[in-house]
């Protein structure tokens, strides 16, 4: 097993600008190599998930809050898309980033109060306030339709172009999710991101050496939650309808143990759970109330056998070499 | 260099200190001794203001620092190594290192990799294991990454809180000539010890801690040849 790993990864050091081409290439016409629109159905919930839970991993994961009530950012991003869009007929492309600016914003207003709390306290109120945005998302009739929900979100357009099918919805949450990894992997090599992983490992010395943790934590839930809006706003158009059932806590727990099961703090892990996690309740579709108890027996053998989740810990061959190549990096500067 | 004046502290209500005063001139060791619950660990603790002051001033560079958060103190060159080590186990020495540099953000990439290498030179050791879990060292080695680390945010003064704490002696000598080596570079040492004739013998002045007072001050040989002292502190 180790002797094949091995081939593969000389091979992949051999041919990388290759391998990268093929993957893009497949990536790209993917959609015309899949003719059912059930299985793209299925491959954009898996890309649209990679994404949401990876943001709910920016905080979990790197920062090492417990937010669980990661539906609460998501349903605001998805009714702001969904009553501009309707009410306003506001672009598509403006609400993504409105949705999740304003998301952020109530991100960081949750983050204020709580900055005192951790693990199951701040998991408490993050419970709570995503049960509170669910209920005025209810109530709330005159403005977001109540139990009758928005109806008649328009396709977004591009170009001239109406994208509406999952086959055309798969280029939007792919290009979503390369900026997501793209911009967050700058982030988590940067400055912010060592704070954020400092402050996880050890609050009381991370504040001994000098780091905010106020500003950083503000600024971890901000960021968390912006990509929540974020996905909130492209999801919405793409149900074409949305009401208050869609954001309820099981909606929270499902993306929360995406990171879990997929691994917290590395990047591919979410990724990595979305996929297996939403293959698997396709497939055990037959199996009508079954599916949750295999469900519940996969978090619980995760938890027993794999508790730092399927990518995990660096030990992992999907996490990479990451400490090979920085122990390069090093002894590379001292040889200058 | 950093000057204390009348600080007292209660937790609750319970006085943790009281009056305490002493001045730490630039270029020297400066040591704090004192038996368990003494006070010494809350002095660290309140000089970088981890926790809340009931009353007293404190300086810094002519500065008055009674007020600033930590984050601010470290800006102005002042690194406190807590008590117990508290380095990032999960992260590797080299991820520590760096996390010793975030606080101070007028550091910019290439002097933290220049500290870096100073660190590495200063403990052979650490570069070693440069790709190692910080858990994984032993606990001498633990002492001397969370002393570097300390070090990494390029301090003026660094306060180190019991450094000695379950070492072996032997580590704990070699700890100490690091201490001498720190000064040697040029910063100026705060040093908490319960292993009271380790840390004056290598110590320029000291101060005797006692339920919240200082009760005796004076230059390390000072103390060290101090019959209440040697009663108390060195059990002879």
């Amino acid at each position: 097993m180790k002797h094949f790993i091995d081939t593969i990864k000389s091979t992949y050091g051999k041919y990388k600008v290759i391998v990268w081409i093929i993957c893009s290439l497949l990536l790209l016409i993917f959609p015309a190599l899949i003719p059912s629109n059930y299985v793209m159905g299925v491959v954009c919930r898996i890309l649209f998930y990679a994404t949401l839970a990876g943001s709910l991993n920016v905080i979990n994961g790197y920062s090492g809050q417990m937010c669980i009530g990661h539906a609460g950012f998501f349903c605001i991003g998805a009714y702001i898309e969904a009553i501009l869009a309707t009410q306003y007929h506001i672009n598509f492309w403006v609400l993504l980033l409105v949705g999740g600016i304003i998301t952020a914003i109530i991100g960081g207003l949750i983050a204020l109060p709580t900055l005192r709390m951790q693990g199951i306290y701040l998991s408490i109120i993050t419970l709570g306030f995503s049960e509170v945005v669910r209920l005025i998302a209810l109530n709330w009739t005159s403005v977001t339709g109540g139990a009758m929900g928005v109806k008649g979100i328009k396709s977004p357009t591009l170009l001239g172009f109406t994208l509406s099918s999952p086959k055309q919805y798969y280029y939007i949450f792919l290009v979503i999710g390369i900026v997501f990894i793209f911009v967050t992997n700058r982030i988590i090599n940067s400055r912010t991101g060592s704070a954020w992983i400092s402050i996880r490992e050890d609050e009381l010395a991370a504040r001994s050496l000098g780091i905010e943790i106020k500003k950083y934590k503000i600024l971890n839930f901000m960021y968390g939650a912006f990509w929540a809006g974020v996905m909130g706003a492209a999801y919405a158009p793409y149900t074409r309808y949305i009401d208050s059932t869609y954001f309820s806590l099981d909606e929270g727990f499902n993306i929360l143990s995406m990171v879990i099961i997929g691994g917290q703090g590395t990047l591919i892990g979410p990724i990595l759970g979305a996929a297996v996690v939403n293959s698997l309740t396709e497939l055990l579709r037959s199996f009508s109330e079954w599916r949750m108890v295999a469900y519940a027996v996969l978090i619980i053998a995760m938890m027993w056998l794999r508790p730092q989740g399927l990518v995990g810990a660096s030990d992992s061959v999907l996490a990479g070499d990451k400490m090979k190549k920085k122990k390069i990096k090093v002894l590379a500067k001292e040889e200058k | 260099m950093l000057k204390v004046e009348n600080l007292t502290v209660n937790y609750g209500y319970i006085n943790a200190l009281n009056n305490v005063n002493f001045e730490v001139n630039k270029g020297e060791i400066i040591t704090l001794i004192g038996g368990n619950g003494a006070g010494k660990t809350t002095t660290l603790m309140s000089i970088s203001n981890l926790v809340a002051k009931e009353s007293g001033r404190l300086t810094f560079k002519g500065a008055d620092i009674t007020n600033l958060p930590p984050h601010k103190l470290v800006k102005m060159g002042l690194s406190h190594v807590p008590e117990g080590r508290k380095i990032f186990p999960a992260l590797t020495v080299y991820e520590n290192l760096i996390a010793g540099s975030l606080g101070n953000t007028d550091l910019k990439k290439p002097q933290i990799n220049e500290l870096v290498q100073k660190m590495y030179q200063l403990f052979p050791r650490l570069k070693e294991r440069c790709d190692q879990g910080g858990g994984t060292l032993s606990g001498g080695e633990q002492q001397m990454l969370a002393i570097a680390r300390g070090l990494m945010m390029d301090p003026d003064i660094i306060m180190l809180d019991e450094p000695s704490l379950g070492l072996a002696p032997i580590i704990v000598e070699e700890i100490f000539e690091l201490i001498l080596k720190i000064r040697d570079e040029g910063k100026t040492v705060l040093l908490i010890e319960q292993n009271a004739s380790m840390a004056l013998s290598i110590a320029d002045r000291g101060y005797v801690l006692e339920t919240g007072r200082v009760v005796l001050e004076g230059t390390g040989k000072e103390l060290l040849n101090n019959s209440d002292v040697q009663k108390a502190y060195l059990g002879d």
